[in-house]
């Protein structure tokens, strides 16, 4: 009797222990997007004193909002910064390149994110682009393929169902086999917005990683994939959009047209804080440039 | 000197208690924290709309979370994967628990337990360069990456856990049923399969019960070779499974009621899972009292 009661009491206690552990589970998540902003704060209080203490001992906190889709640039970036210097956070609030921009006219956040281009209204009110890396992805199939060039409108036909058939487009006739990543991958999103086929793709195949993209597309002679020009190899052949050949080159230059900026937004008229422009100038030096590029993008001033 | 002993008793057994609480704490934190964060999505999109919607939209607008296609998917790749691994998992267990001499037995059971241990990204791996471009070859189909290569690699995948616990079921039906069975005129197989077979059928079913088990919880060797899109099921399609769906859009779902939704799917497997030890639980006990 005296050993039910102790099992039940040691029972109710574990279970209570779960109950409060569940709690703070499902709280963190919540409060997730409240901690940025918060931490945003604290940089700007933070600058005073740091500006007391010599260049090298720099601290204090950067923080960055917006494009999901530079979580992987702005995150190597952001670990090679810390990592210079001890004493400074870095901070970045995937929120989407509209909130990013929002944020830093709002002075929530030190720099913005985006991964499209600043539209006049949104310079007008005062706010400056600085392109950090051009995002560009290459359309790739089978070495097998006959097919080595494809206009940007066929590319979003073919994505959306409208074109089924390789012979639609002067290949084989065989039915093309879309290959895509899975929702809320930062390379379909940006596949998905430049080629304005957003929701509207007809997939055959959703993968989880680049890799399996460039694998399934160097063993199936009739699929058609897209993938990160970094990532491209001898497996795959890249296809030619409109004539241009994907590269470093007419990506930067902008005739290559499967490709978007991405940018740092900042505020014309306001100085960024002496740790934040100590991270802008490290992003946008020469230093950084090999970390860019590891991160699958085409850093803009190589 | 008597109470030191007993002390040092209670001592240990104190630790063995809670050692024992560790696992069901850990169950009931999984279980609360699956149920605490599943809740809320299906309370705002609605039961039947979850359970029953046939579009899987997350990041359109407006978003639609309908999870039929992965519970279907789910049902038809476990079925598919019972229905060619159970009649060869099972043939496997008899020739090896009865018909099978010793030294090839043995060689045989190193085998099974050696494919037990393959992890599954290996069988995914190998699905992928293997099995998807084969089905494409031999069916004549534009992509391999469909339901039935998830389903032959569930079925190679189970294959170890039905025959691993019916060679145990068989093994344990007592000599003399064979024995007399034999002494009244039957042939071995006969024996084997009117006698041995029937005295052990709740130790078979309830390796089946096992392989239904893994084959619903495997995500990592079907998303390689399911091809992964929100389709209904079809034999040739690219389909996506409960724990893939899950599985795949975690990474990017961040909050709100993406995320949320994930959590419900996870919910809902986890029902399909609680449904399926039950009947194990079912089926060994009965086994025992046999």
């Amino acid at each position: 009797m005296r050993n039910m009661k102790k099992i039940l009491s040691l029972v109710l206690i574990a279970a209570l222990a779960v109950m409060t552990l569940a709690g703070c589970g499902s709280d963190s998540s919540d409060s997730s997007s409240d901690s940025t902003q918060s931490s945003s704060s604290v940089s700007t209080s933070d600058t005073g004193s740091s500006s007391s203490s010599e260049e090298e001992a720099l601290s204090g906190t950067v923080a960055t909002d917006g494009s999901t889709s530079m979580e992987e640039v702005i995150g190597a970036l952001g670990e090679s910064f810390m990592n210079l210097h001890e004493d400074v956070e870095f901070t970045y609030n995937p929120t989407g390149s509209g909130a990013g921009i929002t944020a830093v006219s709002e002075g929530r956040c030190d720099i913005g994110l985006s991964s499209r281009s600043l539209d006049e209204e949104e310079k007008a009110s005062g706010l400056e682009e600085t392109v950090l890396a051009y995002d560009g992805i290459a359309i790739i199939v089978n070495p097998e393929n006959p097919v080595a060039d494809l206009s940007l409108e066929q590319i979003a036909q073919i994505y959306t169902g409208e074109i089924t058939n390789w012979s639609e487009v002067g290949g084989n006739d065989a039915e093309i086999v879309v290959i895509g990543r899975e929702a809320g991958s930062g390379t379909r999103d940006g596949f998905e917005s430049i080629t304005g086929t957003e929701d509207l793709c007809q997939y055959r195949q959703e993968l989880t990683s680049t890799g399996d993209v460039i694998t399934n597309v160097a063993q199936n002679p009739d699929a058609i994939g897209y993938a990160s020009l970094a990532s491209v190899d001898d497996d795959v052949k890249a296809l030619t959009v409109d004539g241009v050949e994907a590269n470093a080159d007419t990506v930067k230059d902008g005739s290559y047209q499967v490709q978007r900026p991405f940018v740092l937004v900042t505020k014309a008229d306001t100085e960024l804080s002496e740790v934040a422009q100590a991270f802008f100038d490290y992003v946008t030096s020469a230093d950084a440039v090999d970390i860019i590029t590891n991160a699958g993008v085409v850093a803009a001033n190589e | 000197m008597k109470n030191r002993k007993r002390l040092f008793e209670n001592i240990v057994h104190g630790i063995f208690l809670v050692l024992g609480l560790v696992t069901v704490g850990c169950v009931l934190l999984i279980t609360v924290y699956l149920v605490i964060s599943g809740i809320p999505a299906i309370r705002e999109i609605g039961l039947v709309e979850f359970l029953f919607g046939d579009t899987w939209a997350s990041t359109a607008d407006p978003p639609q979370f309908g999870i039929l296609p992965f519970i279907l998917t789910s049902i038809y790749g476990t079925s598919g994967a019972i229905l060619i691994g159970v009649p060869i998992g099972f043939m496997t267990s008899v020739y090896l628990a009865k018909v099978a001499p010793p030294k090839l037995k043995s060689t045989v059971s190193a085998a099974v337990s050696l494919l037990a241990g393959i992890p599954s990204v290996v069988y995914g791996l190998v699905g992928m360069l293997v099995l998807v471009p084969g089905i494409r070859e031999v069916f004549d189909v534009p992509d391999g990456s469909s339901l039935l290569a998830a389903i032959i690699v569930l079925a190679i995948m189970i294959l170890p856990s039905i025959i691993n616990v019916s060679v145990t079921a068989l093994e344990a039906v007592p000599k003399e049923y064979e024995d007399a069975s034999l002494a009244l005129g039957a042939t071995p197989i006969e024996t084997y399969f009117r006698v041995s077979v029937p005295a052990a059928k709740s130790g078979i079913a309830a390796a089946v019960v096992l392989g239904v088990g893994r084959a619903i919880g495997e995500a990592m060797a079907v998303v390689m070779v399911s091809g992964n899109v929100a389709n209904m099921p079809s034999l040739f399609q690219s389909v996506r499974f409960l724990t893939t769906a899950v599985s795949s859009e975690m990474s990017y779902a961040g909050a709100g009621l993406r995320r949320q939704a994930l959590f419900s799917i996870a919910l809902v497997l986890f029902f399909f899972i609680m449904l399926i030890n039950a009947a194990l639980n079912f089926f060994l006990k009965r086994s025992k009292e046999g």
